[in-house]
């Protein structure tokens, strides 16, 4: 199992290597099968993973190996493996889609001006990502989360040439950055106290009184549960940066100017489920007020980014805001303590995303097409007011996008409904039923289920908004109609076995009741005990009892609600009974509070980056005026006042000194030379006086 | 003139005739004269204190060694003179200084 896994882990580097080094010499000798072959060698690999674990059925499965990275002594860090079942389902998903991508792009990008690199960078995501699933401790899961992050920096930043694209990628890995912050303080606030990053072992830890024992002696008296809660949320921190939570959230939809397939694979499926497996990681170890923390920030996030998807023209955009809210679901749902609803839709989501993100790059590719033959080069392929009546040009497409949108708006018979809805009952026992954490003391729990609910009815509403704009009425272009086209083989069939994958049956297998979630799914994936020992956390007893009373009201409601989004988008875009511009201008302005994204870039760059700007150029001219020139310049100039004394010093007294002596000689020498005359009788003559000196002296 | 005191003086005034002539001509020949009467000096000396003070003949055998020494030396002398003529047309010493500083 051990070597399956780092076989998995390692041929998608293996490919990115090849792409790198060998890929554009075989660019067009179809150099790019290479790496779609190891990417289904490691589909196949992961699904015999799937089988093993499915034959074994065992919820409490689970394997660990760890070898020694780094060795201080008393601090140390190991690298290693962690395999349960949320490891193997992790491992899957990213296998399908990953290579469902690769295959989907050999056409899609077909032509590109970096083709190889593209599918080398693709390669280098899929191993950092296993590289998060496959990890056992928080320190590994950040080494590949930082990998991810640049390779999706990478793949935003595709196409360079276009500024957009190029701004896009900074902002996803500076966005990111602010996260990780947080995410690398909270570890190492437990890697403090527990003295590891093992998630094994810091729960175990937490659970035999480690913390409770530790924190207030390292952190100056804090109390204990304080603490846990703090280092809780700043880890999920680099959740809310990486799986695009308000207010971190502003990458994603920018990120959508990377290829489409790139969108599919990173920005709807995998990339930005990380945040939510980190949490899911963490989950053991998070107190009752981090969970609240978490609880809120998902729920506003999924309704938030739900109004905003509403008024989007851009296909992709609609997309975009609607992963950002599903993601949103899920960290609701695991604020919740609904851990197993949060984490099965995650996976749904990854497949009915994935396929609606490939299925719009289809569009997208066609009127791409379309507009290539026309040599329109004005028309935004992606804006869906130029699209309109396409179910009949591309009938396996448009089937994706029904299916895959029936699943997202939560229709019984596809897999979302049973996730979303678990996540809604969720929600619903969380406010029924939970007392601890600051939701709950501020009786504000009632607020997630409204969320909650809220959302769903919002992305009913434009996710069907979406497909009466493309799909149906009439063609708003009738001349790019013309010339639309079903995408080629190797791009639907991708679209069609993702499509068979968003169906309920393949996620409750054996059980075929299309209204309840018991499942394969729910028998290997179980919620954790909570291993908080210091104050107030997650009670699972009470929560699945609670669970259990709210999950029919929560059903119905969500149908209730699903089909009033649903019935509104087909009066507004299908039966034009009601005007959407009508509509907009009496809510103006909500409707463009929603337009402009309720101006969260703008906050942005008004009320962060320009006056941190600023005040960076402050720094900077005290740095220069005053530090430089007073402190440091001011510096140099006494000190070249006080060395040109010294200076003066030493040529009077050492060099005069010297120089004296000097002279001195040369005066005796200049004296002494007339004594050398050359006349060998006036020495014979020195020789007599000095031998009669001599004389004298010995005889007196 | 049986004492030894008249050989001595004798001696000396012939050695300082000879230093005299060395010091004062500028002539490399009356130069080497001198010299002989210096070495000549010596011999008187070397005779007179063998004869008086030692009673032997040792002082007679250097004396003739002295000669004998003597006229060698006025060979290797004279040839550098020799060669010191040809070299610059005179035998004169005090022009000799191209060692001079």
């Amino acid at each position: 199992m051990i070597k399956l896994a780092l076989f998995i882990l390692f041929l998608p580097l293996l490919s990115f290597g090849l792409q790198i080094f060998f890929g554009r010499r075989y660019e067009d000798k179809k150099g790019e099968w290479v790496s779609v072959g190891i990417q289904f060698v490691t589909l196949i690999m992961s699904l015999s993973m799937l089988a093993m674990m499915l034959s074994k059925y065992d919820p409490e499965f689970a394997i660990e190996v760890h070898r020694s990275w780094l060795d201080l002594g008393l601090f140390k860090i190991d690298l290693g493996i962690y395999i349960d079942n949320i490891t193997i389902i992790m491992l899957n998903v990213v296998a399908i889609i990953s290579s469902l991508v690769h295959l989907y792009s050999t056409a899609y990008m077909a032509g590109d001006v970096r083709y190889s690199r593209y599918f080398g960078f693709l390669g280098i995501f899929t191993f950092s990502m296993n590289g998060i699933v496959l990890s056992n401790s928080l320190f590994m899961i950040y080494m590949f989360w930082e990998l991810v992050g640049l390779s999706s920096y990478l793949l935003i930043g595709h196409w360079w040439e276009k500024d957009s694209a190029a701004n896009a990628s900074k902002k996803a890995f500076i966005t990111n950055r602010v996260g990780d912050i947080g995410m690398f303080t909270g570890m190492l606030i437990i890697a403090t106290v527990l003295g590891t990053f093992n998630f094994q072992a810091i729960a175990e830890r937490i659970h035999d009184g480690m913390w409770a024992a530790n924190a207030g002696m390292l952190f100056g008296g804090i109390d204990p549960h304080k603490l846990l809660t703090i280092a809780g949320v700043l880890v999920f921190m680099g959740a809310v940066g990486k799986s695009a939570q308000f207010p971190l959230h502003v990458w994603l939809p920018d990120a959508m100017e990377g290829p489409t397939p790139v969108s599919a694979l990173i920005h709807a499926a995998t990339m930005v489920a990380a945040g939510v497996y980190l949490t899911v990681r963490i989950f053991p170890f998070l107190t009752a007020d981090a969970m609240a923390t978490i609880a809120f920030v998902g729920g506003f996030t999924a309704l938030y980014a739900a109004t905003v998807a509403i008024t989007q023209n851009d296909i992709k955009k609609v997309l975009a805001y609607s992963t950002v809210s599903q993601l949103g679901y899920m960290i609701m749902a695991l604020g919740t303590g609904a851990y197993v609803a949060g984490f099965f839709h995650l996976v749904t989501h990854a497949m009915f995303k994935g396929a609606l993100f490939l299925a719009s790059g289809s569009v997208i590719h066609a009127m791409h097409h379309s507009l290539h033959h026309l040599h329109d080069h004005e028309t935004d392929a992606q804006d869906m007011r130029n699209m309109g009546g396409l179910r009949t040009k591309m009938p396996i497409t448009f089937a994706v996008f029904m299916v895959t949108t029936a699943a997202i708006s939560g229709i019984p018979l596809f897999s979302g409904f049973l996730s979303k809805d678990a996540i809604l009952a969720g929600s619903w026992a969380y406010a029924a039923n939970v007392h601890d954490g600051w939701l709950a003391h501020l009786h504000l729990a009632w607020i997630l289920p409204v969320f909650g609910f809220g959302a769903a009815a919002i992305t009913a509403f434009y996710m069907f908004r979406l497909i009466f704009m493309t799909f149906y009425g009439e063609a708003k272009k009738p001349k790019i109609f013309e010339h639309i086209q079903e995408s080629p083989k190797v791009m639907t069939v991708p679209l069609i076995v993702l499509a068979v994958l968003s169906l309920f049956f393949m996620f409750t297998i054996p059980s075929l009741n299309p209204i309840s979630d018991h499942g394969w799914f729910t028998h290997v994936v179980q919620s954790p005990e909570s291993a908080v020992t210091t104050g107030p956390a997650f009670n699972l007893e009470h929560f699945e009892h609670a669970l259990h009373a709210a999950h029919t009201p929560a059903m119905i409601t969500s149908l209730v609600v699903a089909g009033l989004g649903i019935l509104l988008s087909v009066l507004t875009y299908l039966l034009n009974k009601i005007s959407a511009e009508k509509l907009a201008t009496r809510l103006g302005a909500l409707y463009r509070g929603s337009y402009n994204k309720w101006y969260m870039d703008e906050f942005y760059i008004h009320g962060i980056i320009r006056p941190f700007l600023k005040g960076c150029d402050a720094v900077g001219r005290f740095d220069l005026e005053y530090y430089d020139h007073y402190l440091i310049n001011g510096w140099g100039r006494n000190a070249k006042r006080g060395s040109r004394g010294v200076g003066f010093a030493d040529d009077l007294i050492v060099d005069g000194a010297v120089n004296f002596s000097g002279i001195i000689f040369q005066w005796l020498g200049w004296t002494l030379k007339f004594v050398q005359t050359g006349k060998i009788q006036n020495y014979l003559i020195y020789v007599l006086i000095g031998a009669a000196l001599l004389f004298v002296v010995n005889v007196f | 003139m049986d004492h030894l005191n008249s050989y001595l003086i004798l001696s000396a005034i012939l050695l300082s005739l000879g230093l005299y002539t060395v010091v004062t001509r500028r002539n490399a020949v009356a130069i080497l004269m001198g010299v002989e009467l210096i070495l000549n000096a010596a011999n008187i000396n070397f005779v007179a204190f063998s004869k008086f003070v030692t009673h032997s003949l040792d002082g007679h055998l250097i004396s003739v060694f002295i000669i004998m020494l003597a006229a060698a030396e006025a060979a290797v002398a004279l040839a550098i003179v020799l060669n010191l003529y040809n070299d610059r047309g005179h035998i004169n010493v005090d022009e000799a200084n191209a060692l001079k500083q």
